[in-house]
């Protein structure tokens, strides 16, 4: 109990702490320390889960399984390590002229909020409470995206708030339907919307009801994972904001708002399961089709960016396609594979995000065709975004090599329609992203060394990981996501 | 008069839902950014209404409170900050161009079809109290989401948005007697949060584009 309140105090302390001092000379590190405190929180937390087994926390309104604690491990981790990147990086903003003192604060101030709203909506028993705080995640980095005040930021900022805003609206409805049917069960109050008496009773629900909440869910919390046709807003958010932002958005809020999604799928399948007639279930099958459209529209983009951060952000819609495609199939092999694709995509994809905000930094552009000879002028960053490249690609010792790979076995065994359509929209975005990342690293510049050295621990910590799970998983872990598998179904 | 009330609260639910659908396809017409303004004040105020009479008739007492958000934030503090927005933004007496209104008024009738025909099954399940004001708060929700649609001017944009919001509660309040106080204290500051930070927006997007169209806004595109 302590723990959680330790772990959303200290984001929340942290904001207020920033909104303050957040541009003295310190503040970065303060926001390092506050990140690192989470992380402590998050890992005794995590370590108190794998031996004690889920708890119900704070007047049944929090509560942890092996499903969501892992993602706060996870996101306390990345949020950590963003902070050290963001470090340098924001500095080296600052000496060119970018960001001002009050944007700096602002930036500070509101990287803590965003974990926080995350933390919340990971740990939160409500179903409501989950909806204010990932409509707020979204609020907070609406500013961010437009830190910059370019013409682009603005106009990716104002198409992220709108965009989701409008998606978001989605969900409540979708929400509201959820409550409508449960407080017919559980009687009104703040007791029908708890998902772990929710999950009790999952069976008695309306399953019309549901499905049609479901629809609206799923319309809703897509918008925010970037699902095709939903996915607009991505791209120039991922593009336009400061690139530790990119990173906590890619490798974190997306996975954070599917988790969401999730929560929501194990009740309707457990309230369809009666109506079923032993086919594939209802919300698994609107997974798989947005998962689907998502991996091949997504691929079929990729060829032609010409920005790096957007290219990146159109390969993380790919990826987010695959993991909901999985968690649709369904069953503990796909599900075990969608969980372990969700922990190497957000350590692999901040990683190639570090490694791309100092490329763009030294080259002084985002543009590919610009952006050149990387191992010449600074060969860590280039191994970092060769290397991370290899990885997001699927590359065998990696460990997402083995979570694609146990994705498509699945596909091949239980839906060989998806197979062939899968491998191929992998292989386009291989040819894509290979091709336009290798003359990056290689060939000439004259480009100027930065004013701040460059933060690459974080891009080496992360791939060393990514590395480490492809060729060895060790058995708690294994263990932990086999259960967490069991409880999406 | 509460005999009155007790008698034909149902009526006068109804009839407050069927008004606030009504100022949704107003809304969608109106083309003075100062009126639009007034009518969402409008439609804030029928649902205030409306949820005091599901209040009275369910003995929800909570539901009392939640009128008075709405009154609070809806009728009040959310127009107040439109006023004050427009007027320092100096876009008071903007009167805006639309694209073909009898057009997006039939859509908007087709869009009020599907929600009701959506929504059918749910409704069954309602009481008796409640029974269409499901359909309605689907509708007009729809109709908020087709007015951002067709607007290009950032503050109709932003009401739509608001106007969408007040669909929603009406769903809530409408089909389940409202959502525990908890959430609707939660919705309401994330709304309330949402304005403040586009009242910042707004004066960002005018500095750098010397307008609040945002048509400007369309250059990110895919080539």
């Amino acid at each position: 109990m302590g723990e959680m309140t330790f772990l959303l105090a200290s984001p929340l302390v942290g904001a207020v702490v920033l909104a303050l001092f957040g541009h003295r000379r310190y503040a970065a590190e303060v926001n390092v320390a506050f990140s690192a405190l989470t992380l402590v929180a998050a890992a005794v937390l995590t370590e108190k889960v794998i031996e004690d087994g889920p708890a119900i926390l704070l007047w049944e309104q929090f509560f942890v399984d092996s499903l969501n604690v892992f993602l706060v491990a996870l996101t306390a981790f990345v949020a950590m390590t963003t902070s050290l990147f963001s470090r340098p990086y924001m500095r080296i903003e600052h000496a060119h002229g970018k960001v001002t003192d009050a944007g700096l604060r602002l930036y500070h101030s509101m990287y803590q909020m965003f974990s926080f709203t995350m933390l919340v909506v990971l740990t939160t028993n409500n179903l409501g409470i989950m909806w204010v705080a990932l409509e707020a995640a979204t609020l907070t980095t609406v500013l961010l995206i437009a830190l910059y005040r370019t013409h682009a930021s603005l106009e990716a900022a104002w198409k992220y708030f709108i965009l989701c805003g409008v998606g978001i609206a989605q969900a409540l409805f979708g929400t509201i339907l959820v409550y409508f049917t449960s407080e017919k069960i559980l009687g009104p109050g703040v007791g029908a919307l708890l998902w772990t008496h929710l999950d009790a009773v999952k069976g008695q629900l309306e399953p019309t009801v549901m499905s049609l909440a479901f629809v609206f869910l799923m319309v809703g919390y897509g918008t925010k994972v970037g699902l095709v046709p939903l996915h607009n807003w991505l791209p120039d958010a991922h593009a336009e904001g400061p690139t530790p932002i990119s990173a906590v958005l890619s490798g974190l809020l997306l996975n954070v708002a599917l988790y969401a999604l999730i929560r929501f799928k194990v009740i309707t399948d457990g309230a369809l399961l009666a109506a079923s007639d032993g086919g594939i279930p209802f919300a698994s099958r609107l997974m798989m089709g947005f998962g689907l459209l998502s991996v091949v529209v997504a691929a079929c983009f990729l060829s032609r960016q010409k920005d790096i951060k957007r290219m990146f952000a159109y390969s993380s819609i790919e990826h987010m396609g695959l993991i909901t495609f999985a968690f649709g199939m369904g069953g503990p092999v796909a599900s075990f594979a969608g969980l372990l694709h969700m922990t190497l995509h957000s350590l692999t994809k901040s990683a190639i995000f570090f490694a791309v905000g100092h490329a763009a930094q030294k080259a002084g552009t985002q543009m590919m065709d610009e952006i050149r000879g990387l191992m010449q002028i600074n060969p860590t960053v280039g191994w970092g975004l060769m290397l991370g490249t290899a990885a997001i690609l699927g590359m065998p010792p990696f460990g997402v090599f083995a979570s694609e790979f146990l994705i498509l076995t699945t596909a091949i065994a239980q839906q060989p329609w998806a197979a062939p359509i899968l491998l191929f929209a992998l292989g386009v975005s291989f040819a894509a992203i290979f091709g336009k990342v290798q003359p990056m690293v290689f060939g000439e510049t004259t480009a100027k060394r930065l004013p701040h050295p460059p933060a690459l621990v974080p891009v080496f910590t992360h791939l060393s990981l990514v590395l480490m799970l492809g060729l060895y998983t060790p058995p708690y872990l294994a263990d932990w996501y086999r259960q967490a598998a069991r409880l999406i179904g | 008069m509460l005999h009155f009330l007790s008698l034909h609260a149902a009526e006068l639910i109804n009839l407050c839902a069927s008004l606030i659908l009504l100022i949704a396809f107003a809304m969608l017409a109106q083309r003075k950014i100062l009126a639009l303004i007034n009518l969402f004040a409008a439609q804030g105020l029928m649902l205030c209404v409306s949820t005091v009479l599901v209040a009275f008739v369910s003995g929800q007492a909570h539901l009392y409170w939640s009128a008075l958000l709405t009154l609070v934030l809806k009728v009040l503090l959310l127009p107040w900050i439109l006023h004050r927005l427009i007027r320092k933004l100096n876009v008071k007496w903007d009167v805006e161009t639309l694209f073909n209104v009898s057009t997006t008024m039939i859509v908007g009738i087709v869009l009020v079809i599907l929600a009701f025909n959506l929504v059918q099954p749910v409704s069954q399940l309602a009481g008796a109290v409640t029974k269409s004001t499901l359909g309605i708060a689907l509708a007009s929700v729809l109709l908020a989401f087709l007015m951002m649609i067709t607007r290009s001017k950032a503050v109709p944009q932003v009401v739509g948005f608001l106007a969408m919001e007040n669909g929603l509660v009406l769903a809530a309040t409408g089909a389940t007697h409202g959502m525990p106080m908890v959430i609707e204290f939660g919705i309401a500051l994330d709304v309330l949060v949402g304005v403040l930070i586009l009242g910042v927006f707004f004066f960002q997007i005018r500095e750098r584009f010397d307008s609040l169209d945002t048509r400007h806004l369309e250059k990110l595109k895919e080539t």
